[in-house]
């Protein structure tokens, strides 16, 4: 048997909103900060979904495999998936602004780097 | 000192969460909530999968707010990427002038290919209640067979007025639908406005797999609309 599933899930969620972090604060270059945002959300999907497992459980879809009166014992927990879909979709809209920001940025400075954005500094 | 500041930061985090997966143990039973929607979707709604169940009808008020984050993003994203005037010709001439369009490979890729996605996203729409999947997910397919197509067609036949007249009309029956729920049934998208059918097959579970659809043209559309956007 050994590590139980939803454990793996949560570890390597947890592993990915490191790795987005660390790429978020270490670099300058906005595509790369884009890219450790993606990561977050990845890792928090994975996370969200790992804690709806149920042990032995199965997809909450009832067909010939998954009868009706089952299917309260034998499926995972269908709420946090549902809730991944808003996240999914609040992930997609957040990576589409600041790609949007991205080319704006490139359009007037030329650059890439976060760095040439020196008005809102304090 | 930064990278330390990053590192210290990065390190503390580790330590919650390592903190919260070594606490976490795997539940056994689910809950009272999880139980009474994988009792009531089958049998109250008619709809095999679950999940979509409960996006469509239970959290349906709440999928007409996601469907109105995805529309606020495409406005957003003109906004932002709105041009001055003087700046679009330029692009334009500086594409044209390359005369880099699409290559041979990706031009007869795209004809065989487009069919056979826009095909498998109707499908996912389609059987959103009987299967894995639903309108965001068939939405997705398609919207990424239209960003195919523009790479293929760069100055395709794709209107952006036909995505928005599309778009709009899908949001404008989505909500209908949800009145006329409240108008025939126990309250806003109420999926019993129409008849149960046989469970199990394609037109059942009341007004779900119209709601579905209406969602999947709306989603494929809003998505379209995004890329259309950064495109230009």
């Amino acid at each position: 048997m050994g590590v139980p599933i939803s454990q793996i899930l949560l570890t390597t969620g947890f592993l990915l909103v490191l790795i987005g972090f660390w790429g978020i604060l270490r670099h300058r270059n906005i595509l790369r900060i884009i890219i450790g945002f993606s990561l977050i959300d990845t890792g928090m999907h994975i996370v969200l979904v790992a804690t709806g497992y149920i042990t032995g459980g199965t997809a909450p879809i009832i067909d010939e495999a998954l009868g009706i009166k089952e299917a309260a014992t034998r499926t995972v927990d269908p709420i946090p998936a549902a809730l991944v879909v808003t996240a999914i979709v609040i992930g997609f809209s957040v990576t589409a602004i600041m790609l949007s920001f991205a080319i704006r940025l490139h359009a007037t400075r030329k650059t890439l780097s976060i760095d040439a954005l020196t008005e809102s500094k304090w | 000192m930064r990278r330390l500041f990053i590192l210290f930061v990065v390190a503390g985090f580790g330590v919650i969460f390592a903190g919260l997966v070594a606490g976490y143990s795997e539940r056994q039973t689910l809950s009272a909530l999880a139980t009474f929607y994988l009792t009531e979707v089958p049998a109250d709604l008619g709809a095999a999968n679950v999940v979509t169940g409960i996006l469509i009808s239970f959290r349906g008020f709440d999928t007409l707010g996601e469907v109105a984050v995805l529309f606020m993003v495409a406005a957003s994203v003109g906004v932002i990427l709105a041009s001055e005037p003087g700046d679009k010709p330029h692009l334009m001439s500086a594409m044209g002038g390359k005369g880099q369009g699409p290559s041979e490979l990706v031009r007869n890729g795209a004809e065989v290919v487009l069919p056979l996605i826009f095909l498998f996203g109707i499908y996912v729409i389609m059987n959103g209640h009987l299967s894995a999947g639903g309108g965001f997910q068939g939405g997705a397919v398609v919207a990424s067979g239209v960003m195919l197509m523009m790479l293929a067609y760069p100055t395709g036949p794709l209107h952006h007025g036909f995505l928005s007249i599309t778009e709009t009309l899908a949001g404008v029956f989505y909500v209908c639908i949800g009145i006329l729920g409240m108008v025939f049934a126990g309250g806003f998208l109420d999926s019993h406005i129409l008849p149960l059918g046989d469970f199990g097959t394609l037109v059942s579970a009341g007004a779900i797999p119209l709601i579905s659809i209406l969602l999947g043209i709306k989603v494929g559309a809003e998505l379209s609309v995004i890329i259309d956007r950064f495109r230009n």
